[in-house]
């Protein structure tokens, strides 16, 4: 998870954070770390640059984003 | 002091149609643009429809007499169709017998040129003047130099309201008496750039887009350029021609929410329509006809059709996209619905929202789905909004007297 | 009617001048360390800054400066503050940004956060986010930097009474270099909002 933390910060240019400012289970939208419809598209284009997976309903984004836990979740099942 | 400003002279070119006789012919029936691309050379051409003009770079030239070897964008052909078709349409033969400007607005510029070179302006000096012409300026000079036209251009860049906000400030420099008559309109050709970006923020619905309907998922790119002759009344009514209708309310606001969202209360839109009634001096219930932004996504079509309910409560007039017939146009979207506009009240007839079925639960107010040609059409109001945050409407009036 | 430029920012080659003071100096020669610098400098705790494209960044940091003093928002209507800017180069440097995101098949991951910043109005759009400007904004592209066109544009927008004060000026971006000035105009002051004074403050 450590490894995705900062894969996120790095796509998003969450300039002024580190991998420890982000909880495992803190909501990554709304008043969490405050990402916005544009990071979520961003993300969508990480799975698929860093994990070689496509998301092609930005619906679905909404579960998997919800945190960092949630999204590594669905990374490992999608590997399987 | 208060001179009124006409719309005098369209020109239209886009998917329906290569001019306005063409476009009006399929607006009324129900005759969409949309398809699957012919020109445009992009691996994704075969995954999405587009409101793609059946025309090729080459045939534009010819039709244009535009010599072989020099460096035009599709988009300035484009605009230059549309323009000379307006300055024709509104019977000018001097272009300079008044003080005249081009306003002219483009998302693109030449875009769809540079994509094609970009590999070669890297690498070698074979295509490098297209380098020149890929700057949405380039489009308005081009556009000007071919009209004649010497006393005033300029170019508005705030994306997909752009070309409303030319015919706007156009209006108030004849109101303001620093220019007498201005060509106002935009211009966007259909380029690799924007379909993957577009793509890329997931708002591209692959097939027909169905703006205002419940199973909405997203917009269809289009092309085309549009342009409105707008005269000063004291000069109209010295040379004795009729005028098509009045420039009679605009406005543009800022939505201040999110770069490419609508704000889920519809502010900015609601600003501009009441700003725009303002002007006019018209109430909400004068409205006959609301030619919607409506692009067909999710967001834009709920943050609008909130703001039409705030502003005219239980009665929102009969309004439609005709974003179903052209696919969302861009820097042109705006002028091509000003002109549709401008159409409804010269025919007196307004437009079907195609491919429309299931109202959206959350508004509960539906479009209009068939031509009516049975309505009186005295004041049509029209919105353009844009990535952002800039939300622009205008308002058309039938002229009393004629 | 008259109306007076209150204050202005001017940002070039390194140099930060707001209302005719030195406030900064970079030795960065390129846009991106030095807009980082001066954020560094202002702490103005805005974490989107870092999401926005280079030239955004620049009319961004430039509003912020200018603004920093005007108490504007105590004096105004939100709808009452437009924004009018103008540039000759579009958003070039970002246009090729994504176009090379784009270009090559085998490396293809267009960005969605480059794409929306290839439209010179999206800077605009970030002033308002910031500040809750809703009045009446556009974006120009002219050649060079024309203060005859923005000054009359300006001007007849507050005297007609569309809007109190506005935020206006030119922020340029290109692969031959960067420049930004970015003033208020409001309908009190002491130096009138003429295109001999627009001169004064962009040459500076």
């Amino acid at each position: 998870m450590e490894k995705l933390k900062v894969q996120i910060i790095e796509q998003l240019n969450l300039e002024d954070m580190e991998p420890s400012d982000i909880e495992n289970e803190e909501p990554l939208f709304g008043d969490g770390l405050g990402l916005d419809s544009i990071d979520a598209l961003e993300l969508i284009v990480l799975l698929e640059k860093e994990y070689g997976i496509k998301v092609e309903d930005p619906k679905e984004g909404k579960k998997i984003f919800e945190s960092v836990k949630t999204l590594a979740e669905y990374i490992e099942s999608r590997k399987n | 002091m208060s001179r009124k400003v006409y719309i005098t002279g369209l020109g239209i070119v886009s998917s329906i149609g290569m001019n306005i006789e063409e476009t009006f012919e399929s607006l009324l029936a129900k005759k969409s643009g949309i398809k699957k691309p012919k020109h445009l050379t992009s691996v994704h051409k075969n995954d999405f429809v587009l409101g793609e003009i059946d025309i090729s770079i080459d045939d534009l030239k010819n039709r244009l007499n535009i010599p072989e070897n020099e460096a035009y964008s599709r988009t300035s052909m484009l605009g230059m169709l549309a323009a000379r078709e307006a300055v024709n349409n509104a019977g000018i033969d001097n272009i300079n017998e008044y003080k005249t400007g081009l306003l002219s607005a483009s998302t693109v510029g030449g875009m769809d040129r540079s994509e094609l070179y970009y590999r070669d302006f890297l690498t070698n000096d074979t295509h490098n003047k297209y380098i020149d012409i890929h700057h949405c300026g380039d489009n308005t000079e081009k556009i000007a130099r071919d009209l004649g036209i010497k006393d005033f251009t300029s170019t508005i860049s705030t994306a997909c309201s752009s070309s409303i906000n030319t015919i706007m400030f156009g209006a108030r420099l004849i109101k303001m008496g620093i220019l007498d008559r201005v060509i106002a309109g935009g211009v966007d050709a259909l380029s690799k750039f924007t379909l993957n970006g577009f793509n890329t923020l997931m708002i591209l619905d692959k097939e027909h887009c169905r703006p205002f309907d419940e199973t909405r998922v997203g917009l269809n790119l289009g092309e085309g350029a549009g342009f409105v002759v707008i005269e000063a009344d004291d000069i109209v009514n010295k040379s004795g021609k009729k005028p098509i209708c009045e420039v009679s309310g605009y406005a543009n606001a800022n939505d201040a929410y999110h770069q490419t969202a609508s704000s889920p209360d519809g502010n900015g839109a609601f600003m501009a329509m009441t700003n725009a009634l303002k002007i006019s001096g018209l109430s909400a219930n004068d409205i006959d006809y609301v030619n919607v932004h409506g692009t067909g996504t999710n967001n834009n079509d709920l943050s609008e059709g909130i703001a039409l309910k705030r502003l005219f409560g239980d009665n929102v007039p009969p309004f439609s996209s005709t974003k179903g017939y052209t696919g969302h146009t861009l820097g042109a979207a705006g002028a091509i619905e000003t002109i549709f506009s401008a159409l409804a009240i010269q025919n007196q007839v307004t437009y079907p929202n195609l491919n429309f079925k299931n109202t959206i639960n959350d508004l509960g107010i539906s479009p209009q789905t068939e031509v009516d040609k049975n309505s009186e059409v005295k004041h049509v109001l029209s919105n353009s909004f844009g990535f952002g945050g800039n939300n622009s409407t205008i308002i058309l009036s039938k002229i009393n007297n004629n | 009617m008259k109306n007076y430029i209150s204050s202005y920012c001017k940002i070039k080659n390194g140099t930060v001048i707001v209302n005719n003071n030195e406030v900064f100096r970079s030795e960065a020669n390129d846009l991106k360390s030095v807009v980082k610098e001066i954020y560094r400098s202002i702490k103005p705790g805005y974490a989107k800054f870092f999401k926005m494209d280079d030239i955004s960044k620049l009319g961004f940091i430039a509003a912020e400066l200018m603004l920093k003093d005007t108490n504007l928002k105590n004096r105004y209507n939100d709808s009452e503050i437009g924004i009018v800017l103008s540039n000759s180069s579009s958003t070039i440097v970002t246009d090729s940004e994504f176009q090379d995101t784009i270009q090559d098949n085998n490396n293809y991951f267009p960005s969605p956060a480059i794409f929306v910043y290839t439209l010179p109005n999206i800077m605009i759009g970030e002033i308002s986010i910031r500040h809750k400007f809703q009045g009446e904004n556009a974006f120009f592209l002219n050649e060079k930097f024309d203060s005859i066109f923005i000054s009359n544009y300006v001007n007849s927008l507050i005297n007609n009474g569309k809007i109190k004060a506005c935020l206006t000026g030119w922020v340029e971006y290109s692969e031959n270099g960067y420049e930004a000035l970015i003033y208020l105009v409001e309908q009190d002051g002491n130096t009138e909002h003429t295109e001999e004074n627009i001169n004064i403050i962009y040459n500076k």
